[in-house]
């Protein structure tokens, strides 16, 4: 492990952090403005040209604001929450390969952190550890709403997952690899794994939805009924720290749905243009259409949550047991037997 | 390197088990518990068995132990509900870990200093080797504990499902 090559993981660490966070706080603009387009308002104009400094007027706002720790919480657990909420959001994109390698001054670097082989299981973890930030939020605020809402949030998460490790499997039954990178590779051009598993790919975009807390699986939050629900008693930037996760995780699992399901950085005639633009800027070429693909899901995320009113309590339990995890289950089988009979044939 | 992170993760290990039993609060157990399994997975890590330590993340860490949490919150244990003890029980409990005392005494005593295990295959933990192994030589006790938990997962849904019945 020489110093060269621990320098280049780090700027590419603090490059990625640096971009999720930045993304982050313009969704949070972006959520604004789409609502006002879909609701037929303006939205945020005031803070500079059309409002793009808005997000820096919130931020500063979240700091200034008096901080407050109710005196019947945990103290340390109510601190840890929001911390653990952002750290578990973050840490997902460190194995999402972000662009093919590429060449800087005579030398190949490869544009992802780190190429583990179970890539696909280390997101699923990351997602399954994101709720504790949020369980535990919850209960140290000693609060019945918000602990109604902890209680919430994990029994959604856990329900979900299932479904969406078997939409995966499926995934996996196709690519023979759990490592990220040669999933993206084997949908080189245009064979995104989307058109070969489009059932899979929606199963795994619902799950999504409902693992980010995003409406209108956004129950742990709803306020008619929850007050504000897991954050109820948060004030702060241990309260932004929360709406930061939600949206680093849109971002994260955005990310994840490109690169599954939608090509990653590929796209139809990348072969023209490597030859076209070179070893250098080539890649950099698939990795902006990479992040376009994820500004698209981004942007899905936003217009389902101001078109889709929230579900009931026991709608989400029949869409997740009854609904998602057979048809996931019937999902692998039709995969199975069709990989089957093609390997026969 | 790797020796010295082994010794100081599994001072982690110890410590934070022992802060399990130790915690009065239940809540707090349950949080160093996920602690001392994270502890395990990066023992995994150190053994180069990546599967075994991605899945101990997410099916203890990220399932069973939100379970865990879950029902102790709906619980909410205090003090004042806890049962209080009669000094029979106590007594019975000194008996009991004085045994244990002496059996971990005997094994500490029989004990002798090993060489450090060396895999003969360091892939074995690799997701490829791994299921290769599974579904060849271990096929048959493969299945049959998969068929034991369906059992169970059958079991368990059977037993929530004749309580709606009689009520």
């Amino acid at each position: 492990m020489d110093i060269a090559f621990i320098i280049e993981k780090f700027i590419l660490v603090a490059v990625i952090f640096g971009i999720s966070l930045v993304i982050a706080m313009y969704s949070t603009y972006a959520e604004r403005k789409v609502a006002a387009y879909l609701q037929d308002r303006l939205g945020p104009d005031r803070a500079g040209p059309f409002g793009i400094l808005q997000p820096l007027a919130d931020g500063v706002k979240m700091f200034m604001k008096e901080e407050i720790i109710p005196t019947t919480s945990n103290k340390w657990l109510f601190i840890i929450g929001p911390g653990l909420a952002l750290l578990c959001a973050c840490i997902g994109t460190a194995v999402i390969p972000w662009g093919s390698p590429m060449e800087i001054g005579g030398k190949i670097v490869p544009l992802q952190v780190t190429d583990i082989n179970v890539g696909v299981l280390y997101i699923f973890g990351v997602v399954s550890l994101g709720v504790y930030g949020v369980m535990i939020g919850g209960w140290a605020s000693n609060n019945k709403y918000s602990l109604l809402s902890a209680i919430r949030a994990a029994s959604q998460n856990i329900s979900y997952e299932i479904a969406m490790g078997l939409s995966i499997i499926a995934l996996l039954l196709m690519t023979n690899t759990l490592s990220l990178k040669e999933i993206v590779n084997q949908q080189h051009g245009w064979h995104w794994n989307v058109l070969y598993q489009p059932l899979g790919f929606i199963i795994f975009m619902v799950c999504s939805f409902a693992e980010t807390n995003r409406a209108p699986f956004d129950l742990p939050e709803c306020e008619t009924e929850l007050i504000g629900g897991y954050h109820t008693e948060y004030s702060s930037m241990k309260l932004g720290f929360y709406l930061f996760a939600e949206y680093i995780n849109m971002f994260v699992s955005s990310a994840v749905m490109a690169t599954l399901y939608f090509g990653g950085y590929n796209y139809p005639g990348m072969d023209y243009m490597a030859t076209l633009l070179g070893p250098t800027w080539a890649p950099l070429f698939g990795t902006a259409i990479l992040f376009a693909k994820i500004f698209f899901f981004i942007f899905f995320f936003m217009w389902v949550r101001w078109t889709i009113p929230r579900f009931r309590y026991d709608q989400l339990m029949n869409l997740g047991w009854k609904g998602l995890i057979p048809l996931a289950i019937a999902n692998i089988i039709i995969t199975g037997v069709v990989i089957a009979i093609i390997e026969k044939f | 390197m790797s020796t010295q992170v082994f010794y100081f993760v599994a001072t982690l290990s110890i410590l934070f088990s022992l802060l399990v039993i130790f915690a009065k609060n239940p809540i707090h157990s349950v949080l160093y518990l996920i602690l001392t399994f994270f502890t395990f997975t990066v023992h995994y890590v150190l053994l180069n068995a990546q599967f075994l330590a991605v899945v101990n993340f997410i099916v203890y860490m990220g399932a069973i132990m939100v379970l865990f949490l879950f029902v102790l919150m709906l619980l909410n244990l205090n003090k004042e509900t806890e049962p209080v003890k009669s000094p029979l029980i106590k007594i019975v409990g000194v008996i009991a870990g004085c045994c244990l005392i002496v059996t971990l005494v005997g094994s500490f005593k029989a004990a002798t200093i090993t060489s450090p295990l060396i895999l003969k295959n360091p892939g074995l933990g690799l997701v490829e080797n791994l299921g290769k192994e599974l579904f060849g030589p271990f096929l048959l006790p493969f299945e049959l504990s998969s068929l034991l938990l369906l059992a169970a997962m059958v079991g368990a849904v059977l037993l929530s499902k004749r309580d709606e019945v009689e009520a």
